[in-house]
């Protein structure tokens, strides 16, 4: 399969010349499973050299479009060309070949490798055994020969998020891709780092050694760094054309078409006591080898406090520390005053629920009946003293109010909830836990891979929570989402709460460079 | 009866047996690195050493060569490895389980053909006397080193080598840590997992071919005493590193050099508890490198025991 002697793998070995970027158009492209139109006849033009975004909502059609050129997906009509020729791509093989290459949303880098050792791997022709005195020189040649580097000899499951993606980036530079398909690749990174790695793959197309097409739903980095956009909804071409003549507001306007979200909920004064404190809480975190350090957290009834942070510098053990699921090392942990330890008894009584990320994994038990998962909170709650049977007509009566007024779309509440769409699942967790009266509401990620009018209507229940007087602890990695949401902003970087502002005076560029650690 | 030296005799008959003791250990935690530097954890080694024992020490009773004997043990090994490699390809097959069921297969299969090997002699691999410098008979004897030893030793020197520095070892660790990762790079995680399982199996084998034929020397029912087990437990000590297991097999040997080195000096009460030595030493160095909040490290990420 890789026979072709002519795949242009040792191209940083020409400094100049013959690196020229590839352009590449879609004409009527369709691509249909079975019934389904999952892209109906669209046709964009990526130029050589431009940066192309291409927006649309989840389900619209653009992974579809994306896989269909790398030839993941054969179109059931249209033609793909590439410099204006017949593309003819066969497999995501034949595209490399053609010098087409794909950075993934998540990271393709394997982890225990170093950053040589993966650009090495990836070739299509690794010798049988490596000499690494000479790759490495090599290696070290291409990199000087780049815009921006990242160190070779480190692992790089130690490398920081930003790191990683430049290391994506230029491992298709490497080997010798120059039209560039980049599957929202700013997800994982800071602000700043976004605009670094996105402001050095800007430098490539304008130098005419790229082009790029960018899924994106972040109008700010569109605006800032495409030169043209497409938009897709429900797998038809809705629009597009030069950034700088379009708003924010049309870009939005074309992904939504006439689907309205819900207005966000109005933000009333509230005033509280405290309800959740946490104090010098010391606890490890999952590589066992840092420490996570929260020397001081209160939140009081009636108010939003949100923490912003990249992933994995601690959210998810500080999410866990009020789970009860990781042992404190030190400090303690206090809900309106008394010792908390997040037993079942303690949630009740305290009345503290939980909306963890990823819920269908972390907070229902996928294969049972949505009914099920609804009675998890009050299924052995009688009316007064702890119930031995179970009340299968309690439960699904309360399953069925909670499935209306949340609106959850399901084909029965008898459906495992495993078959339910993620924004669905959201709402019937979301049900089950703020059903009754809440006093602290700790929730990670709510948001995370929904649609915009789920996203509005998770949002404006969060926000209701509060007014009715809960207490919110938001984790989000969504800075956005904490700025819409919260009344005070933490920022959270490698285990510590390092930044706190109240929302009025949150500033991006601020937070950003506490969650980068770089303040 | 070692009235000169004392009980000097104590470690330098540990020192003997650990490099006696150790080499099966050796040999099996060096294969199943490989497999579980592959994302596969194969607990059926115990079968595949005792089949192993069973097929070499036939073999070289039948053919007179105890080297034809060793590559019987090799290629039933890889056969074992190969069933398990191919078993859990298939979806939704757990490797752990499969591994349990190798087991009570490769040592009941080996107890039905064996039956008529119990009672004939087959020769022995030959040892090199490393010991020709001292007088000392007790030293003599325990640097008696077996050349499947010296094989072992290198073979971890090469293996280390291997996983750094070629292809193979590279696409190895590709598919340990990242089956995504892998897919993106054109490998095929299912086929490099089948050829690292059946690797791991032949080794296994060699191993128990030892067993039989040098150390104890025969062949019986009670040939293996849980070392393709605990060369399982030894492989997550020592950080799925071909050099460490070296050591580490090194280690266990002398655990279980423990008991007999004491019998020999003249402790005769409660030497059975010595004979315990490598399993209890299993236990403490399993709940040693456990960790109720931290990952395992090192560990490749693909194994379905730490994900």
């Amino acid at each position: 399969m890789s026979a072709e002697p002519d795949i242009p793998v040792a191209v940083y070995a020409k400094p100049d010349g013959a690196k020229t970027a590839v352009g590449i158009e879609t004409v009527g492209m369709t691509m249909r499973f079975g019934s389904f139109t999952a892209l109906d006849n669209v046709s964009i033009e990526v130029r050589p050299g431009s940066f192309h975004a291409l927006l649309g909502e989840n389900g619209a059609g653009k992974s579809t479009l994306v896989k269909c050129i790398m030839g993941f997906y054969h179109a059931t009509s249209g033609n793909l060309l590439i410099d204006g020729f017949d593309g003819g791509v066969t497999d995501p093989r034949d595209a490399h070949a053609k010098g087409l290459g794909m950075v993934y949303q998540h990271f393709t880098l394997v982890p225990a490798l170093t950053a040589a050792e993966n650009l090495v791997i990836s070739r299509a022709d690794v010798p049988a055994v490596i000499d690494w005195d000479a790759e490495m020189k090599d290696l070290t040649a291409f990199m000087n020969a780049m815009p921006f580097r990242v160190p070779l000899t480190e692992p790089v499951h130690r490398l920081a998020a930003g790191e990683k993606q430049k290391l994506e980036i230029l491992k298709q530079l490497y080997l010798g891709r120059r039209f560039l398909i980049l599957d929202e690749p700013t997800s994982v990174l800071t602000p700043d780092e976004a605009d670094e790695v996105l402001g050095h793959v800007r430098k490539l197309c304008e130098a005419g050694e790229l082009s790029v097409l960018m899924i994106s739903h972040k109008f700010r980095e569109v605006t800032a760094f495409a030169d043209e956009v497409s938009v897709l909804r429900r797998g038809k071409y809705v629009g597009g054309g030069l950034v700088r003549d379009l708003s924010h507001q049309d870009m939005a306007a074309m992904m939504m078409g006439d689907a309205k979200p819900v207005d966000p909920a109005p933000r009333e004064a509230t005033e509280g006591a405290a309800v959740l404190a946490l104090e010098n809480v010391r606890a490890r975190d999952r590589s066992g080898l840092k420490d996570i350090a929260i020397d001081a957290l209160s939140v009081r009834a009636g108010e939003i406090v949100g923490i912003a942070g990249i992933s994995g510098n601690g959210q998810m053990e500080l999410m866990e520390i009020l789970t009860g699921q990781r042992p404190l090392a030190a400090g303690r942990m206090t809900v309106h005053g008394a010792p908390y330890h997040a037993t079942r008894a303690e949630e009740r009584g305290l009345k503290v629920r939980y909306l963890p990320e990823e819920p269908l994994h972390n907070a229902c038990a996928p294969r049972m009946t949505v009914a099920e998962n609804i009675g998890f909170r009050s299924f052995e709650t009688g009316r007064d003293k702890p119930r031995f049977w179970l009340a299968p007509g309690e439960m699904k009566r309360r399953a069925e109010r909670l499935v209306a007024e949340y609106k959850v779309k399901t084909a029965s509440i008898e459906s495992p909830i495993a078959s339910l769409s993620g924004g669905n699942v959201q709402r019937a967790v979301l049900a089950r836990e703020l059903e009754g009266e809440v006093d602290l509401l700790v929730i990670s990620n709510p948001c995370f891979g929904l649609d915009f009018t789920a996203v509005a209507e998770i949002r404006r229940r969060i926000m209701t929570a509060r007014n009715q007087g809960a207490a919110v602890l938001l984790m989000s990695e969504d800075l956005d989402e904490i700025l819409e949401l919260a009344d005070r902003v933490l920022v959270m970087s490698e285990g510590s709460l390092v930044y706190e502002c109240t929302a009025a005076e949150a500033d991006i560029p601020t937070i950003g460079h506490h969650m980068g650690g770089h303040a | 009866m070692s009235g000169e030296i004392g009980l000097w005799a104590v470690p330098i008959a540990m020192l003997g047996g650990a490099i006696r003791v150790s080499t099966p250990f050796l040999f099996v935690s060096l294969g199943e690195v490989i497999t579980e530097r592959s994302g596969r954890i194969n607990l059926g080694l115990e079968g595949t050493l005792v089949f192993g024992a069973m097929a070499g020490y036939a073999l070289a009773f039948m053919t007179g060569s105890a080297w034809i004997g060793v590559l019987a043990a090799a290629v039933a090994g890889s056969v074992f490895g190969l069933v398990h490699g191919l078993l859990c390809s298939l979806p939704k097959v757990n490797d752990i389980a499969i591994g349990i069921a190798l087991m009570l297969l490769g040592t009941g299969l080996a107890f039905f053909f064996g039956k008529p090997f119990i009672q004939p002699v087959a020769p022995d691999l030959p040892s090199i006397n490393l010991g020709w410098w001292s007088d000392l008979p007790q030293v003599q004897a325990a640097l008696r080193v077996n050349v499947l030893f010296l094989i072992g030793a290198a073979l971890a020197l090469a293996l280390a080598w291997m996983l750094r520095r070629t292809r193979v070892g590279l696409t190895l660790r590709v598919v340990g840590d990242s089956s995504d990762a892998a897919r993106a790079l054109g490998i095929r995680p299912a086929r490099v997992r089948i050829l690292a399982t059946a690797f791991g199996g032949a080794l296994a084998g060699i191993g128990g071919a030892y067993l039989s034929l040098f150390y104890p020397g025969s062949w019986n029912e009670g040939i293996s005493s849980g070392q393709g087990l605990i060369a399982v437990a030894l492989v997550i000590f020592a950080r799925w590193s071909p050099v460490n297991c070296f050591f580490a097999a090194l280690l266990f040997g002398a655990a279980g050099a423990l008991g007999p080195a004491l019998q020999s000096v003249g402790v005769t009460s409660g030497y059975y508890l010595f004979y315990a030595a490598p399993f209890v030493l299993t236990l403490v160095v399993l709940i040693a490198s456990s960790s109720k909040s931290g990952a395992l490290t090192g560990a490749p990420r693909e194994l379905s025991i730490t994900k």
